[in-house]
């Protein structure tokens, strides 16, 4: 049961940010993959665990530690691990057929062959009859139903999934997810282990023997969770209700135990990433919260469910209001503070100033824009200087990310404005007037 | 019927490599029973200028793509080629091309096949360049975990990918193709006169004669000739690319062409395509990769940045002495007084660019989102522009000499309109193309807030088409300044007419063959085009892919 297939040692990996300085995406993961597990990686965006998955499948090498695969160090794609893509791909100018053989083509297998083996291939996944169809004939499901079997075909050791079921509904995934899980237990197919990398919890825990929760800035292995249920799981029964509600405490807020000592961590600095939670959502999570049936406590599965977020979406929204104080996390529960519940009930008006005043207090990025505009006589600077300073700690697209999500809650609380067009941040007309008076 | 073409091409092609000497006339007449075989022996001309085409442009972006190094110097040079006119190619080359096949046909051949191929070669490598580029990351790691060689990936991936925006490119240039085929039969350098059996010669015989009947005979085998290729040729080819749009989802802009469905529905053309398809897949087999991630063989070099920098001090050591020389060259060939007046005349050209740019949009714009709004009309308006695109309008000069003679008109003026004659079609297209584009919803907003006049045109309608109306500029202000050299300095039997300007000297000192002052000319107004491109059209795009999207 425990030979292990992929072993990775206190890996890392940086990338280089604008300005040159390195920005650590993982450090010091250790990890194996042994035969005979499903293991799936849970993270934020942003948490490396999409970096480890392309790590393991030697597409980019690791600038510290060790990627071993069989004991072997691994410099490349090896032939015995295969993969599936979260936008499935697929070659579209391939049929279906053309699309499953190409790892075959590639080995130079003959072609009666290979058309063999994927024919079978395609029927186990159940796509027979769309041998020649183009992907784009196809719907979502079974154009990722084309990207598993052509990384079956290969009769891969390891199959590594890349957020496989994300760009599907919940349906659709759903099915392909309980078949490929069929297939695994059927032992109908070849692979020894599967590594998903995911940010569904519920996926997560349905599939997993071991639930990796990753922990982001930067991305390290925070908590190993294992499932010892026996597959197949039903989403509703008690276990796997109380296991999702686990995994929701353990990554919205260090492990369970310790809850009391997350609420203080959530205080960030200058250069830290934001979460990306638009105004509108929170407000509404706020309104949610505050009314039946919640009372200003909710459960984050069920929160989820009654309004339809993703758990992305979700743990977004929940470290935001945190972040601002309108809210505490408490393992796998969200509570609305005595300011969260006065928000709620508060007129639209007041909502701009009360949002800006606990931006001002707890977003150091906005508060630093805003004492920048207060210091320059103009009132108005450009975008680029705070683009600058945080490409110091964030790479580029999270910076501008950073950036851009400071803007927008600056805005609605009155902060200061923004013209798109010339990228200037400035302070609004009245604010600007009350200055020079006071000058 | 197909080996009645294959005949057809093989005696063309045979002709082609005939002995010649420096000197000789080749007879010609304008009788136009001629005709079809010029016009086979320009076709053929053309097809070879695409093929070596293609060719070039799928090499460039391989290499571009793979190694940075290469990139560095590349790309630089081909946004410099790019500019350089095509005319100006023809008078620099025609005598090396000569050269390289002394005692036969094939050097000034050569020489004009290189003149269409100028025309279209370098933005098609760009667009190619472009689409190697731009293939998703997925896709590309796709390639890579199932371990696709790079030839594999070459066949399977890149070129699949960028076929669609290279073969509109190839289309779109086509009408330079045309345009330059036209000039560049007719080959006068250094005092000579060399003219190749073909349509251009035909109609410069024409010219030198005043004969405006063989000109109506030329205009009407050209028109033939834009058919078929179009029927033969580009139809087909775009028809059977549409399965490389890269959109998933069914989009309903599908080519269609009789010709494609008619291969596609015969037995004896499907399996000579399998077996080449065969042949193919064979080469798949031989080129791929033969180690995976565990050999030592994939082990990562340990790159240091030396060679890189050795490079890069290379580069600029080789553009140093460019500069050197080219400074030493104005100073003992021509001197700078001349250069001086060159850049004058370079303006006046550029006066003549921009104000013929604004009429041309003062005009087009109206029309063309008038068309575009009305969809049914759009498409069937949209096949007839690529059509008057593909048109040479040089073969309109001749009417355009005998008006402004008889009319004594000022040709400083009344030349430049030919510079946009051909060129003013991209815009047109371009423009309609954005004014189909406009969301529907857009279009019932503004119905509902009763947008009308002025206030409609600013805030609706001129935003909406201001990304695709750049485009059209681009292009059409970059062919405008390569017509310069044929509009500016035009001629019929006797009488020559000269508009003041850059396109004129070019075409001046060409017939006189003065090397010098040709490569001044022609280095001038690189200087402008480039100029022109970098700071005003880029910024204008960028403006308006930054605010004025969908």
């Amino acid at each position: 049961m425990n030979t292990p297939i992929i072993e990775l040692k206190s890996v890392g990996k940086s990338f280089r940010s604008a300005d040159g300085s390195a920005r650590a995406v993982l450090e010091g993961v250790d990890f194996t993959l042994n035969e005979g597990e499903i293991v799936a990686l849970l993270g934020q965006s942003g948490s490396g665990k999409s970096t480890m998955l392309r790590l393991m499948a030697g597409l980019i090498p690791a600038d510290a530690g060790q990627v071993l695969y069989r004991g072997m160090p691994l410099y490349g794609p090896a032939n015995g691990i295969s993969m599936v893509f979260q936008s499935f791909a697929l070659f579209p100018w391939l049929t279906v057929q053309k699309n499953v053989e190409l790892g075959l083509e590639a080995k130079g297998m003959p072609p009666k062959e290979r058309a063999e083996r994927a024919e079978a291939a395609i029927e186990m996944i159940g796509l027979s009859g769309f041998e020649g169809a183009l992907p784009r004939e196809l719907s979502g499901g079974m154009r990722q139903r084309v990207g598993i079997a052509r990384a079956l075909v290969l009769e891969p050791e390891v199959l590594l999934m890349d957020e496989a079921f994300s760009a599907l509904d919940v349906l659709t995934g759903e099915r392909l997810r309980e078949d490929i899980l069929d297939l695994w237990e059927s032992g109908k197919m070849s692979t020894k282990a599967i590594l998903v990398v995911s940010h569904n919890i519920e996926e997560a825990v349905m599939m997993a023997d071991r639930v990796l929760v990753f922990a982001s800035d930067p991305g390290r292995v925070r908590d190993e969770l294992a499932v010892s249920l026996t597959r197949p799981r039903q989403v509703a029964s008690p276990v796997v209700r109380s296991l999702i509600d686990n995994v929701y405490g353990l990554m919205t807020g260090g492990s369970t135990r310790q809850s009391r000592v997350s609420a203080k961590e959530v205080k960030l600095q200058l250069g830290d990433r934001l979460p990306e939670a638009d105004i509108a959502r929170m407000e509404g999570i706020l309104e949610v919260l505050a009314e039946e049936p919640f009372h200003g406590r909710a459960d984050l599965p069920k929160l989820a469910e009654e309004t339809g977020l993703t758990d992305e979406e979700l743990l977004d929204v929940s470290k935001a209001l945190t972040l601002l104080g309108f809210a505490i996390l408490d393992g796998g529960d969200i509570m609305l503070t005595p300011l969260g519940e006065q928000y709620a009930r508060t007129e639209q008006i007041e909502r701009h100033e009360l949002f800006g005043r606990q931006l001002q207090e707890n977003v150091p990025l906005v508060a630093y824009i805003r004492h920048g505009l207060e210091q320059d006589p103009s009132g108005d600077l450009h975008q680029d200087l705070f683009l600058r300073l945080l490409r110091f700690t964030l790479n580029e697209s999270d910076s501008a990310s950073a950036l851009r999500i400071a803007i927008e809650w600056g805005r609605y609380g009155n902060l200061f404005e923004y013209i798109y067009t010339t990228g200037v941040i400035h302070l609004s007309r009245d604010d600007n007037e009350a200055q020079a008076v006071s000058i | 019927m197909v080996l009645a073409l294959l005949v057809l091409l093989a005696y063309g092609g045979q002709q082609m490599a005939t002995p010649y000497e420096v000197g000789e006339t080749i007879p010609l007449s304008l009788e136009p029973v001629n005709l079809p075989y010029y016009l086979l022996r320009t076709t053929l001309r053309m097809f070879i200028a695409l093929g070596a085409s293609m060719i070039f442009s799928c090499v460039f972006a391989a290499l571009t793509t793979k190694y940075r190094a290469a990139e560095k110097v590349l790309v630089p040079i081909l946004d410099i080629l790019q500019s350089i006119p095509v005319l100006g190619f023809l008078s620099i080359t025609v005598t090396a091309f000569i050269a390289l096949f002394p005692g036969n046909l094939l050097g000034v051949e050569c020489a004009a096949i290189f003149a269409i191929f100028t025309s279209q070669a370098w933005n098609m490598a760009f667009s190619a360049y472009q689409g190697f580029r731009t293939v998703p990351a997925e896709l590309k790691e796709a390639a890579r975990v199932f371990k696709l060689s790079g030839w594999q990936t070459f066949w399977r991936l890149e070129l699949p990918f960028s076929l669609p925006g290279l073969l509109w490119n190839m289309m779109m240039s086509m009408s330079g193709g045309w345009f330059f085929v036209v000039a560049s039969e007719a080959i006068s350098v250094s005092n000579q006169n060399i003219k190749l059996p073909g349509i251009g010669s035909y109609i410069a015989l024409a010219i030198e004669q005043s004969n405006l009947h063989a000109i109506g005979w030329a205009i009407g085998a050209m028109l033939i000739g834009v058919i078929l290729y179009d029927q033969l040729f580009f139809r087909p080819l775009l028809a059977w690319a549409d399965k490389f749009r890269f959109e998933e989802s069914g989009s309903d802009t599908a080519q269609s062409s009789w010709l494609l469905a008619w291969l596609r529905r015969t037995d004896r053309m499907q399996s000579l395509v399998a077996w080449f398809g065969k042949l193919f897949e064979h080469s798949f087999g031989l080129f791929r990769q033969r180690y995976d991630g565990t050999s030592v063989r994939a082990r990562p070099q340990t790159v240091s940045g030396t060679p890189e920098r050795i490079w890069d001090a290379v580069i600029a050591a080789v553009v140093f002495y460019a500069l050197w020389t080219l400074i030493h060259f104005i100073h003992t060939e021509v001197g700078w007084g001349e250069a001086g007046r060159v850049f004058l005349l370079g303006s006046y050209t550029m006066l003549r660019v921009i104000v013929l740019i604004f009429l041309a949009a003062l005009l087009w714009i109206p029309v063309g989102v008038w068309i575009g709004m009305n969809p049914k009309l759009s498409e069937r308006a949209q096949a007839a522009i690529q059509f008057l695109a593909a048109f040479p309008a040089n073969l309109m000069f001749p009417v355009a000499v005998v008006v402004l003679v008889k009319f004594h008109l000022n040709p400083d003026i009344w030349l430049s309109p030919l510079m946009i004659l051909g060129t003013q079609w991209y815009l047109l297209f371009n423009v309609i193309a954005g004014a189909s584009t406009i969301p529907t919803e857009l279009r019932y907003a503004a119905q509902n807030f009763g947008l009308k006049g002025w206030l409609k045109w600013r805030r609706y309608l001129l935003p909406a088409i201001f990304p695709s109306f750049v485009t059209g500029a681009i292009t059409a202000s970059g062919g405008s300044w390569n017509a310069s050299i044929v509009a500016e300095y035009v001629t019929w039997g006797d009488t020559t007419l000269k508009a003041h300007g850059l396109g004129s000297y070019i075409a001046e000192m060409t017939a006189v063959g003065d090397f010098p002052r040709i490569a001044l000319g022609i280095g001038v107004m690189c200087v402008f085009v480039m100029g022109f491109n970098h700071f005003v059209w880029r910024r204008l795009y960028r403006m308006a892919e930054n605010r004025l999207h969908f």
